[in-house]
């Protein structure tokens, strides 16, 4: 998408928009007037109050509407990670009879693992996944299917790499197990199909074009749950969440479901040219995640011999935001967990999550750009041959 | 680097760099390494444990095997 706050008279193109889209014009709209009219405490029990509450329990319904749920199984978050967290934490108690154990795959973000290791410091059981990212369903199958296991959690795609899971079998898995399964959909909600197969379902509003500071949390009724924090009148996530961003939100996911078919078309277009251009046009480069049981709007390469980060610099310098899961782009050591549980190149990586409305234009002053940049990173190096 | 002695593995020490450097110091040695000879790559970056094998993979060399140290990992793969 082509921002048109660009300095110094350059054309900029933001093509990175995983957990941090641009916020749609209906959603803002729909925040602007909530700070009007939801401006209240909706515990309280004046006209005013009744009206926020109103506003918030609308929310909850229009979202609860996309997701195939019911209002009442449908909480709000102060962020995706908070309903992450809460999530793992608030099944792990519930269920500690059952056991201690939980299982995940090795590629769910960072606030699914470490929620997990949190919640099972000693009985976290990692599912490996392929080359693609995709989770192995037997070793998953067989993980929840051994006694003890209090929560399973899979992703219905994976954010750095596009890749979608097993969704259904794993939930068929857990299911005979009488295992409850959290899969997280904060990169697919607006851009993929809802998922059908779930037990607990987490989204995430600034994915789909919503504001950030709201992420969702949906439990279908049956699935047993204590906090292990204090009591509070929201008792999933106390202290509740601001109401003219939940109201955006559902604005946001509405407009999002209703544009996802058609942008899914062009975005997904995109991502093949993308795919296909970037393995012809530069040398030593690893496109990987699965060329088609995917998300349409993300793509993810690794280029050898390259750093990340010169490369993210480089691009960005010639008007393109781009990610990079590469370790010299964090100021961690680790690189992506995700390329790395894949068995792919961490370094030279580049991830491009498409925001809503992005160009064939766009796709292509990119891809004019990449070769050359890519080119002068390896020269400073002095790679050539190699 | 170093050539070790009696058909043992040359050592590329690559301790102490970031990625890609390992990688691409691991290659250099490989360039100029006759095919069917082992190198090892001494490393203490996290990402060439992971990129090392890639690299192979790409370039067509056999990994044969990692070993952990203390401080440091030993990855050697066949040209």
């Amino acid at each position: 998408m082509t921002d048109p706050t660009s300095h110094e008279g350059t054309r900029r193109v933001v093509l990175d928009a995983g957990g941090h889209a641009p916020l749609l014009p209906e959603a803002r709209d729909a925040f602007l007037e909530a700070l009007d009219q939801g401006w209240a405490d909706p515990r309280r029990l004046f006209s005013e109050a009744r009206r926020a509450r109103m506003l918030l329990d609308g929310a909850r319904e229009a979202l609860a509407a996309v997701l195939g749920a019911r209002t009442e199984q449908v909480d709000l978050a102060p962020s995706h990670v908070a309903a992450l967290h809460g999530a793992v934490r608030s099944v792990a108690r519930g269920r500690r009879r059952v056991g201690p154990g939980v299982v995940t795959s090795a590629v769910e973000r960072a606030a699914v693992l470490q929620a997990a290791a949190y919640a099972a410091p000693d009985d976290h059981v990692v599912a490996p996944v392929d080359a693609t990212g995709r989770v192995d369903v037997e070793a998953f199958t067989a993980a929840v299917a051994a006694p003890g296991v209090a929560l399973a959690v899979l992703q219905h795609a994976n954010g750095e790499v596009g890749t979608l899971q097993p969704v259904d079998e794993v939930h068929a898995a857990a299911r005979s197990a009488g295992v409850p399964l959290l899969v997280d959909a904060g990169a697919s909600l607006g851009h993929a199909p809802v998922p059908p197969s779930w037990d607990l379902l987490a989204g995430d509003a600034a994915d789909w074009g919503g504001p950030a500071g709201i992420g969702v949390l949906a439990a279908r009724a049956g699935v047993r749950r204590t906090p292990d924090w204090p009591e509070d009148d929201d008792r999933w996530f106390p202290g509740g969440v601001s109401i003219p961003a939940a109201l955006s939100a559902a604005v946001a996911l509405q407009v999002a479901e209703a544009r996802r078919v058609r942008e899914a078309v062009v975005l997904s277009g995109l991502v093949d040219r993308v795919r296909a251009r970037v393995a012809a046009e530069v040398p030593d480069v690893e496109v990987v995640g699965d060329p088609t049981a995917r998300l349409p709007h993300v793509v993810t390469f690794s280029c050898l011999y390259v750093d990340g980060e010169a490369l993210v610099t480089e691009l960005d310098a010639r008007g393109f935001g781009v990610g990079s899961g590469s370790a010299c782009t964090s100021s961690a050591l680790e690189p992506s967990h995700v390329l790395a549980a894949m068995g792919v190149l961490t370094h030279g990586n580049v991830r491009l999550v498409l925001p809503m409305g992005t160009t064939e234009t766009d796709v292509d002053a990119f891809l004019a750009a990449l070769p050359s940049a890519v080119a002068q990173v390896r020269s400073a190096l002095r790679v050539e041959g190699l | 680097m170093s050539a070790a002695q009696d058909g043992g593995p040359t050592i590329v020490d690559a301790r102490g760099l970031r990625c890609p450097a390992p990688v691409i110091r691991l290659a250099r040695a490989a360039k100029s390494a006759a095919p069917g000879e082992r190198l090892t790559v001494w490393c203490t970056d996290p990402a060439a444990e992971h990129d090392v094998p890639a690299w192979a993979r790409m370039r067509g060399h056999a990994l044969v095997g990692t070993v952990r140290e203390p401080d440091h990992v030993e990855i050697t793969v066949e040209v």
